[in-house]
């Protein structure tokens, strides 16, 4: 059974629409991070998954069951963007009204308090709490009951950097438990160790989707290759005549080379057998490399999606790579939408 | 059911928390004994008057109090939860809309009884105790009836405040139509109503207008209350159109319970199509 299943969904806010021909699927004790701008649509589709709103059409599954089942939610835990709860409850009080609500017991609730932190600031009234503080009340919350589905929207927004470690180092135990988690956000600063997939939405579309070699592979951005030592600077490759090839002399004794994937390693062959190289430091395209290129790559598609096709075509070398990616099982490889 | 109390729990916790409840138990107490000990002041006398004088004055009072501190209780109710973000949070767990709501209404149409039973009771217990040779039957019914009447006034404007909170998207616009509902029914549509007395010069149906009474609410509040007394000469102004009501004591409660039920309702269709 697949954790969530939305297939072909369509939304609507009045006359403007939201969603175009949106398909997700997520497997159970899989973390998939869905990222996009402001309006892309993120919001919109957590809402839909959390039956708060009902597809316009399109078909959404959660768990095997409708959105909106009591059984569903009781499985289902949700760190809204912003949230902040009863001013003038304290924290303990607060997560006790919740777990009453899960029936959870009180006992979890103690424990979660101390997990995230909070133990000492339990007892003070919610408004006291900064918005790191809320938002490790809204995690607490989320993780109340044995949830099998954790949809959190901008969950390190406002976490000191030791805070958000321990936030993914809970993902991480989370999804060995077999807990799917959907990580919902602009893209998240060192999230990409602990995501498995991920999906980029842009305007209501969903503009790629895969693990990250996958959209790698799709995106074919250039690998940069450093490399240092003496005499590197009279380096030059026999694959420079190829596309995406570029390279620059950096100050102390070394030259950077940007080479695409499928060059990455022939390069590296040639640079290791040149005399006088100290150290080699690769650096793959990161998430926000990526999400940039999916981002940017579509302004024109938006209005013309049927174009798309035409244009990896027109580079032979993408074509292959596209043909070889649809093949991977379709719905959870990486697709080129 | 379960889902219910949990949500009535947390609105009778605030209650005790923010003090409402003492509050409100304070005002009625205080106002009830002020009104049996003083109400008669006007006519020069101090002391405890009568029954029906009594509780007259305390009717015609509660009639625009208690609407007033049902709106003011309640006005934020969904609206609020939407403001904070837990509304979204809630309708994420396993509670339905219809039982938010009417956990909501247990929860503070609780407070509010509690508070009139404790208030007016203790009132009561103090005219019954301190004032010689009271008629003990005559209170007990006829402030039983006023409290009885009171706690349902109460959940009506209960159920009106959750109808506007369900369907204005910020707070402090609930909070004026809170107001302005409240203009309308203790004091526009009888004025109104008075109104179109005058001006139709009788030619308006007479018979039809004690009818008119019974889609204010508070109308039929002050009449349930006005009611039974051998000397009705203590009612006034509009009240004295509802004479015909006087025998007909189970169509106000009848009327009563479907101006509880109406508001409620309505709030909870409005509460369904709210997008959150």
């Amino acid at each position: 059974m697949k954790a969530v299943q939305l297939q072909a969904v369509q939304q609507w806010y009045g006359n403007m629409q939201v969603l175009w021909d949106l398909n997700l699927e997520l497997a159970e004790g899989e973390v998939l991070g869905l990222f996009g701008h402001n309006g892309a649509g993120k919001t919109t589709t957590m809402k839909l998954i959390l039956g708060l709103l009902r597809a316009g059409s399109g078909t959404v599954r959660v768990l095997g069951s409708e959105p909106s089942h009591p059984d569903v939610r009781e499985q289902l835990g949700y760190l809204p963007e912003n949230v902040i709860f009863y001013p003038q409850l304290t924290g303990r009080e607060t997560l006790y009204h919740f777990a009453r609500l899960k029936h959870a017991a009180r006992k979890q609730a103690d424990d979660l308090l101390s997990q995230v932190g909070l133990d000492s600031a339990a007892e003070r009234r919610v408004k006291t709490y900064s918005k790191g503080m809320r938002q490790r009340l809204g995690l607490a919350q989320a993780l109340l009951g044995a949830p099998r589905l954790l949809l959190l929207d901008e969950p390190t927004v406002g976490l000191d950097p030791i805070a958000t470690q321990d936030l993914y180092q809970l993902v991480d135990q989370l999804r060995q438990r077999g807990t799917s988690i959907i990580l919902c956000s602009h893209v998240l600063p060192g999230v990409e160790p602990h995501i498995d997939r991920a999906a980029i939405l842009t305007q209501g579309r969903m503009r790629a989707i895969g693990t990250l070699a996958e959209l790698r592979r799709a995106a074919d951005l250039p690998v940069r290759i450093r490399a240092l030592g003496q005499g590197m600077s009279e380096f030059e490759s026999q694959y420079r005549q190829h596309g995406g090839y570029t390279r620059r002399n950096l100050t102390h004794q070394g030259i950077e080379v940007s080479v695409r994937a499928d060059k990455k390693l022939p390069v590296l062959r040639e640079m290791l057998s040149q005399d006088g190289l100290t150290d080699i430091d690769i650096q793959q395209p990161s998430l926000e490399e990526l999400y940039r290129f999916f981002m940017e790559k579509s302004p024109h598609d938006w209005e013309k999606p049927t174009l798309d096709s035409e244009e990896i075509s027109s580079d032979s070398e993408k074509s292959s790579l596209n043909s070889e990616l649809s093949s991977v099982d379709a719905p959870t490889g990486g697709v080129l939408v | 059911m379960n889902q219910i109390v949990n949500i009535a729990r947390k609105e009778l916790n605030d209650a005790l928390r923010n003090r409402w409840l003492l509050a409100i138990s304070l005002l009625f107490a205080v106002l009830a004994v002020g009104i049996a000990w003083f109400g008669a002041a006007a006519s020069g006398q101090v002391g405890f008057s009568s029954i029906p004088a009594t509780v007259a004055s305390l009717a015609s009072l509660a009639t625009f109090l208690i609407p007033l501190i049902s709106l003011l209780m309640a006005y934020d109710a969904i609206v609020g939860e939407d403001e904070n973000g837990t509304l979204l949070l809630l309708l994420t767990y396993p509670v339905s809309r219809g039982q938010i709501l009417l956990g909501k209404f247990l929860g503070q149409g609780l407070v509010l009884a509690v508070a009139t039973l404790l208030g007016f009771g203790s009132a009561g217990l103090a005219i019954g105790l301190l004032v010689a040779d009271v008629d003990m039957t005559l209170l007990t019914w006829a402030l039983g009836r006023f409290m009885l009447s009171s706690i349902l006034l109460g959940l009506v404007f209960l159920g009106f405040a959750y109808l506007l909170s369900s369907q204005v998207a910020e707070k402090s616009r609930a909070a004026g139509l809170a107001l302005g509902l409240w203009f309308l029914f203790v004091l526009v549509f009888d004025l109104a109503l008075l109104g179109v007395l005058v001006v139709s010069e009788g030619k308006f149906n007479p018979e039809l207008l004690p009818w008119l009474l019974l889609f204010n609410p508070t109308d039929v509040y002050r009449l349930i209350n006005l009611s039974g007394f051998e000397a009705s000469g203590s009612a006034t102004g509009i009240m004295t159109l509802g004479g015909d009501f006087a025998g007909s004591g189970w169509i106000l409660w009848g009327v009563f319970a479907v101006w509880v039920a109406l508001p409620l309702l309505l709030a909870y269709v409005v509460f369904r199509r709210r997008i959150v």
